[in-house]
């Protein structure tokens, strides 16, 4: 609880990015990604151009670039391993600083780490450009198995109600005296875990009675139906398509 | 303030020779008999493990099965009407977190209209009007969990209230309620025009706001009539494990 009213990736604001549709930023988004990481490692300036593109959105839904550069550290520990890649891989290698690296080692590495950070700058702009819910009416629109959505939508309502009880356990068992550490302690922790398990299983019972008894029959009511016009679609999909003409040419040239 | 049960109309909520065993062979309810006539107030009252969760359940179809019927507002409980019996019996369980489980409030009291096929405007109109009947009009884009208890437990109400329902069915609505949560919670189940059943412990809650109270004990109903005759009768209540709080006398509360 008292967590802030909207989820902490997003930031508030009413840019044109902002006000388009869900399900269209998503599908912008994925295929941009998608004809990132189709582009060829060798075309380093088409990379550079990307990260132009990434920035113009930015802009245009003014996030500011600090906010924005902060939100990429999540990647650090993912490309950890590209930063070994040079020093482990094969093959042909070269002297930088004295330090003998592979050629398609920092190949590779370059590709992981060109292709990720774009990859994680765009879901960031995503993030913080729409509302967690926003995203999830999103998904169901873009038809993903409802069965997922319906999931991820109680693991944000319920979330917070689990960390909750998870604090309260914590606190009981504090309480009595009892201070975690070390690993003759992990049985207590197993079984907290267990318990907590129990709880919520007996907590989703609840749940599922309280949405029979408001007419659940199978399927979620459609509440908030998100529609997107010709326009919209065709500003999502600028970015896309910009970056596919980018690709296009890494390819030719 | 007790409207009587007009002879045109049928009652709320009809139970008749009720009687239910769990599968693992635990019998619940033995014949249980209940009329609630529309617009009345009616607190249900008994111990732990009377079976007042098992009726409940009963009266929206969630149980079934054992002998006896149901019928609500002259519609009997049975498969083919579960829809609109579940949009006539409006349930308010007790955790509020249970009866709430989508991400806002809005969506949250939206929930069973839509689920009876509402769409746009008029859905805007009657979820509106459900969270202006509990006093949280204001509230509707808030996710549930970061409303306090009592402000849950008001739009638990209205999640039901959203669906127009018959008889509107309390789980202890005043459990886990600060006092004055408690009383603005007593204010809107007055004002509200609809059949109510409330089951609670509390009771001073069910003298202030139910003229006329049923306690169940071991499956049956073992006392019907007016709330306040059946507080003061001390042998009934002794033999039902029901008991006063402590200073409380309701002889010396005068109720209309």
């Amino acid at each position: 609880m008292g967590a802030g009213h909207a989820h902490k990736l997003y930031r508030h604001g009413h840019s044109p990015v902002h006000e388009l549709p869900p399900h269209c930023k998503l599908a912008a988004a994925f295929a941009f990604v998608v004809v990132v990481v189709s582009t060829p490692r060798e075309a380093v300036w088409a990379f550079g151009l990307y990260a132009v593109l990434i920035a113009a959105v930015a802009a245009a839904a003014r996030i500011p670039a600090g906010f924005l550069l902060r939100r990429l550290l999540i990647e650090v520990p993912f490309v950890a391993f590209a930063v070994l890649m040079p020093f482990v891989a094969q093959g042909e290698r070269v002297e930088v600083l004295g330090m003998s690296l592979s050629v398609s080692g920092l190949w590779g590495a370059w590709n992981v780490l060109a292709k990720g950070t774009l990859g994680v700058a765009a879901s960031v702009l995503l993030a913080s450009t729409t509302e967690l819910r926003a995203l999830l009416l999103g998904l169901q629109r873009l038809k993903l198995p409802p069965l997922l959505v319906q999931i991820a939508t109680f693991m944000i309502r319920y979330g917070d109600v689990i960390t909750d009880e998870l604090r309260r356990m914590s606190i009981a068992r504090r309480s009595r005296g009892f201070e975690a550490g070390g690993i003759r302690h992990w049985g207590v922790l197993a079984k907290t875990a267990g318990a907590l398990f129990i709880r919520s299983y007996e907590r989703g019972e609840r749940v599922h009675l309280a949405m029979v008894s408001r007419g659940y029959a199978g399927s979620m009511p459609v509440i908030d139906e998100v529609v997107a016009t010709r326009a919209q679609w065709a500003y999502a999909a600028v970015l896309p398509a910009a970056a596919l003409a980018v690709c296009l040419m890494g390819w030719t040239l | 303030m007790t409207p009587s049960p007009s002879s045109t109309a049928p009652a709320s909520l009809d139970v008749s020779g009720l009687a239910y065993a769990y599968p693992d062979g635990h019998q619940a309810l033995f014949g249980v008999d209940l009329t609630v006539g529309q617009g009345e107030r009616v607190a249900l009252l008994g111990p732990n493990g009377a079976g007042k969760t098992t009726l409940v359940l009963h009266l929206n179809g969630i149980l079934g099965g054992g002998v006896g019927t149901v019928t609500v507002a002259g519609l009997p409980v049975e498969k083919r009407n579960f829809a609109e019996i579940r949009r006539r019996v409006g349930i308010v369980f007790q955790d509020p977190d249970d009866q709430l489980f989508m991400p806002t409030v809005r969506e949250d009291v939206a929930f069973g209209p839509a689920a009876a096929g509402m769409r746009g405007a008029e859905l805007e109109t009657r979820v509106h009007e459900a969270l202006e009947q509990v006093g949280m009009a204001g509230f509707a884009d808030r996710p549930p969990h970061h409303l306090s208890f009592g402000q849950r437990r008001r739009v638990a109400v209205a999640t039901v209230l959203a669906m127009r329902p018959e008889i509107l069915v309390l789980d202890e609505p005043s459990s886990n309620l600060d006092p004055a949560s408690r009383r603005e919670l007593a204010d809107i189940l007055r004002s509200l025009d609809v059949t109510v059943l409330m089951v609670t412990h509390d009771l001073p809650y069910a003298l202030e706001l139910c003229p006329r109270s049923v306690i169940l004990s071991e499956g049956v109903i073992a006392a019907d009539g007016r709330t306040q005759d059946l507080l003061c009768d001390e042998e009934l209540m002794r033999a039902h494990r029901l008991e006063l709080p402590f200073g409380f006398d309701p002889r010396s509360v005068s109720v209309a």
